[in-house]
């Protein structure tokens, strides 16, 4: 597991969180969380209710923290949090607009509340909007459209003032397969093309892996992980996909017993990790040593799932929303 | 190369600075009210009486037969205790959806995550209110003044009612004040305006109810205190130099009127934040 940066040893950083506390009465939504998140396209991973959105809100100084400190973009969120959203945008996670407003002037609108001048915020308004891909239901009230476009809608608000920083919650809820694929597009044109810094909260693995490069996992109110998603990958080794014939539950002890790093899926299908040095043969062996039949077995690529298990430990919880995004 | 590129470019122009966002919020609001028609229709059956008064005052600086119409300054009051129904349906037309909707469609959370504080939300939202309040109630007042001085042809009546243009500004906006907050009060507890108006229309009636049922009973106004609009009679009485229409001492109407205010400050305070947190 890597190391969580220190906040004073964070250098080029968007967002810096020291031991930051929050609870909602008696329950501990974030606990003692320390984080750095650099430059770039940085992706907020874990289950639902890991403490992502009460995250976000924090940073955006909504929700003040019980303790500890948080700096976005070099500037103390406690002391400055209108400086802060003058420079961030946000997508809320669940369906937010200004009701009885046609896209264009939501946008435009939203733009001014930023701080643009308005004949500004409406020129922005109609470039993002098509930028987003609404260009053509512009002129459409935001509250006749389909989750999609809604989701769409909620990325050309954020986005309108230019942001140095944007917060994604949650971005591709509810879309279909093609409208999901579009938005990670953009989310990931604008991290690498446009010089903007994303932080996306998800609990979708595919989603942060396709658009991020640097990943910060949480779980129950404390980051469990944090690096670029090709160290938290691991170095050398191997990954078989197996499945056996037999007490399965008995062959992944073994296999544990004797240092190989093992993870069970839902589809009666473990992920095992085999140093370097060693290949598929050992895993017979063990099979053979126990009187179990090897009925599957596929080399593998380390992924972001396999970060996500070691983290958390087994529990799976993108599985559902994977399948259902697909 | 495209001719026009409808990619995403970085913005490089002027940033207004920060404290003007409110009116970013009034002016919007404003325009989205006046754009129904329906409100633009009370809003011309709110300038009816004005009309007759300017009649009123036509005929009898015109007309000798009938110069006991002329103005005196407890016309102005009559005028603005008239304009109390209008009051009314204005604060439910455009005070009840003004939070309540942003909370239906999770707004809030739009409008504070961009750079405003929730002070300049509430002051943003209740400047929509007042300024429609007073466009029925302060500017009709005025405008009657003003006609007035047009007809006689002289200042005499105002110079003799100088206390007139404070008394009508006073009046007309603890009474836009007290109507806003309570209606932005309320509408910032639901998210249906209808619930609100409904709300607001019970607050109003069941309290001058409870007022005018004791009075019955008692033959005293004593419990005239718990009726706001009773609590404003008596304070635009005070202002208008008239006698007093209750038992009630004028510093508990001001006091009445001083913690409806300030309750509705503490529910605003309460109830308008970017996350909502349910413990």
């Amino acid at each position: 597991m890597a190391e969580p940066t220190t906040f004073a040893a964070a250098g080029d950083a968007v967002v810096r969180l020291d031991q930051v506390s929050i609870a909602y009465g008696r329950h501990q939504a974030l606990s003692d969380v320390s984080a750095v998140f650099p430059r770039g396209a940085v992706g907020l991973l874990g289950p639902n209710g890991a403490g992502k959105s009460t995250m976000i809100k924090a940073l955006l100084g909504l929700l003040p923290p019980a303790r500890g400190r948080m700096q976005v973009l070099g500037l103390d969120v406690a002391a400055a949090p209108l400086a802060i959203r003058a420079r961030v945008g946000y997508m809320p996670e669940s369906d937010a607009h200004i009701p009885g407003m046609t896209a264009v002037s939501f946008v435009a609108y939203c733009g001014e509340l930023a701080g643009l001048p308005a004949v500004d915020a409406m020129q922005r308004a109609h470039e993002v909007l098509y930028y987003v891909g609404l260009g053509e239901a512009r002129y459409r009230n935001v509250e006749t459209y389909s989750t999609g476009m809604k989701q769409r809608i909620k990325l050309a608000q954020a986005l309108v003032h230019d942001p140095d920083l944007l917060f994604l919650d949650e971005p591709t809820n509810g879309m279909d397969p093609k409208g999901r694929d579009e938005m990670l597009a953009l989310v990931r044109d604008l991290a690498l093309n446009k010089g903007v810094n994303v932080i996306v909260s998800s609990h979708l693995l595919p989603d942060v892996e396709y658009t991020c490069d640097y990943v910060v996992v949480m779980d129950k109110g404390t980051v469990a992980t944090e690096g670029t998603i090709e160290t938290l990958k691991g170095p050398g080794g191997r990954v078989f996909e197996v499945r056996v014939k037999g007490d399965a539950e008995r062959f992944v002890a073994v296999l544990r017993e004797a240092g190989l790093e093992c993870h069970e899926t839902e589809e009666d299908v473990m992920r095992v990790f085999v140093p370097d040095g060693e290949g598929a043969s050992i895993l017979f062996r063990f099979a053979a040593r126990e009187g179990m039949q090897m009925r599957h077995l596929r080399p593998s690529v380390p992924t972001l799932e396999d970060v996500f298990a070691r983290a958390v430990g087994e529990e799976r919880p993108g599985r559902a929303g994977e399948r259902a995004a697909r | 190369m495209p001719i026009h590129d409808q990619g995403y470019r970085r913005y490089t122009g002027h940033r207004e600075p920060h404290g003007r966002r409110w009116w970013v919020i009034a002016r919007a609001g404003m325009l989205a009210v006046v754009k129904q028609r329906r409100f633009l229709g009370l809003l011309l059956v709110a300038w009816v009486p004005f009309v007759v008064r300017v009649v009123q005052i036509y005929v009898s600086q015109n007309f000798q037969q009938v110069s006991f119409l002329a103005p005196k300054a407890e016309m102005f009051r009559d005028f603005l205790g008239q304009q109390g129904i209008f009051v009314f349906f204005v604060t439910i037309a455009v005070g009840a959806p003004l939070v309540a909707n942003d909370r239906r469609a999770n707004a809030l959370q739009i409008y504070l995550s961009k750079p405003l504080t929730r002070v300049e939300y509430v002051v943003g939202k209740l400047a929509i209110l007042l300024a429609f309040l007073l466009l029925v109630t302060w500017a009709p007042a005025m405008l009657l003044l003003a006609v007035q001085m047009l007809f006689a042809g002289s200042l005499t009546f105002v110079r003799n009612n100088l206390f007139l243009v404070p008394a009508i500004t006073l009046l007309s906006i603890v009474e836009a004040l007290v109507a806003s907050c309570t209606m932005l009060a309320l509408s910032s507890t639901s998210r249906s305006s209808r619930f609100v108006s409904i709300m607001f229309a019970g607050v109003m009636f069941f309290t001058s109810a409870i007022a005018n049922v004791s009075r019955a009973m008692t033959g005293r106004t004593t419990l005239a205190w718990v009726s706001p609009t009773l609590m404003l009679d008596e304070l635009g009485d005070l202002v208008f130099r008239l006698r007093l229409r209750s038992d009630v001492p004028p510093a508990v109407a001001v006091l009445v009127i001083a913690v409806l205010i300030l309750g509705s400050i503490a529910i605003l305070e309460r109830r308008v934040r970017g996350v909502e947190v349910v413990t």
